[in-house]
């Protein structure tokens, strides 16, 4: 708590001295992933499919891939074909959903196809079996580059999260674009602060001792700033998301990726 | 779901030494945190990993709470002869896993 609180001032003090940049993207050549922000131990850890904690969800994922339940006759694969099918699916999310008429990321996504096609409830929040699949579908888009708001459909709901993206907010005043578009090549306490590209999710951060969503991630950050977190269904949360994923337009996926 | 990783090499020469790495899927609880009303989370770790070559013991390691979920175990050994590596896992709650993987040494 004390630490908490050392951050925050730390964090007032640091941005309204002059030192502190002004709002300015990033420019397309200078994006760069957080990977490689990190140690080279934690590089490696992710790059190596039989050191990287992911996968272990990736393999959970394969089954459940497969798996009939009580309640309904068909398996994802029963639609979906065989799990390389899903090459480049996860490239164009959070993606319009033609019957909700807005957007929906990758695990709104799975939880519809279980409502609307295997009669099976959806999966909870952060629970297993959705990180499961959601690593699996993720991981069949490793090395593509991101794709998503290319759906003109899109257009006004990038346009939102890119304003939820520059809106000051919560106890401390700041706004995402004040850490990750002004201060990314600093610090805060130690750590990098890095350019907030959606890049490996279902990220396993060591810091969590799991695989956790960019949902979970952007939580954390908003109770950095002592803002109160979007719920996870609500409308905000997929604009943010859809905003990031424009913003890395063609990075490449790194899923299942490791941080610290 | 319990589900390992086993990096062990294909193919091998006699006499060559070798990286074996093996990770586990396990929540790995210590036992020393409270829940928000204050109540202990009950233990729940691996305690014990061995891995035999052909049924000959090569590496035995004992766990305790501080380790890390997910553990991540890496040794080296001998390749002596063409054959299968098993891995165990024994835990908490009556947790017991195995994987196995083969080798061909020439």
């Amino acid at each position: 708590m004390i630490f908490t609180r050392a951050i925050g001032l730390f964090l007032l003090v640091w941005l309204v001295s002059p030192l502190s940049g002004n709002a300015a993207e990033i420019a397309s050549d200078q994006r760069k992933s957080g990977s490689t922000f990190m140690a080279p131990e934690t590089r490696a850890m992710q790059d190596d499919d039989t050191s990287n904690p992911g996968m272990l969800w990736v393999l959970d994922g394969e089954a459940l891939w497969k798996a009939k339940s009580q309640s309904s006759e068909k398996a994802c694969v029963d639609c979906h074909d065989d799990i390389n099918a899903m090459r480049g699916v996860s490239a164009k999310y959070p993606a319009f959903d033609e019957v909700l008429e807005r957007p929906v990321d990758l695990e709104q996504r799975i939880n519809l196809c279980r409502t609307r096609h295997q009669d099976k409830a959806p999966l909870a929040d952060e629970s297993r079996e959705l990180l499961a699949l959601t690593a699996l579908i993720g991981r069949q888009s490793r090395g593509l580059p991101i794709e998503a708001g290319k759906d003109s459909r899109l257009a006004s709901f990038v346009t939102k999260g890119r304003d939820l993206f520059m809106r000051r907010q919560g106890q401390l005043n700041l706004a995402c674009s004040n850490c990750h578009d002004d201060n990314w090549d600093r610090q805060l306490a130690g750590s990098s602060i890095t350019q907030a590209h959606p890049t490996g999710y279902p990220i396993y951060r060591l810091e969590w001792q799991g695989l956790g969503s960019l949902k979970r991630r952007l939580r954390n950050c908003m109770i950095g700033v002592r803002a109160q977190s979007y719920a996870s269904d609500s409308p905000e949360i997929v604009e943010l998301q859809l905003y990031l994923a424009t913003r890395a337009g063609g990075m490449i996926i790194e899923t299942p990726a490791v941080r610290p | 779901m319990a589900s390992a990783l086993i990096n062990v090499p294909a193919t091998a020469k006699r006499g060559d030494i070798i990286e074996i790495k093996a990770l586990m899927s396990h929540i790995m609880e210590t036992g020393y945190r409270h829940t928000e009303t204050g109540e202990v989370i009950p233990r729940d770790i691996i305690t014990s990993f061995t891995c035999r070559y052909n049924g000959v013991e090569v590496f035995r390691a004992d766990l305790f709470p501080a380790s890390s979920a997910n553990p991540f175990i890496s040794f080296f050994t001998t390749a002596t002869e063409s054959g299968t590596f098993e891995f165990k896992w024994i835990g908490d709650r009556g947790f017991q896993e195995t994987a196995s993987a083969n080798i061909s040494v020439s």
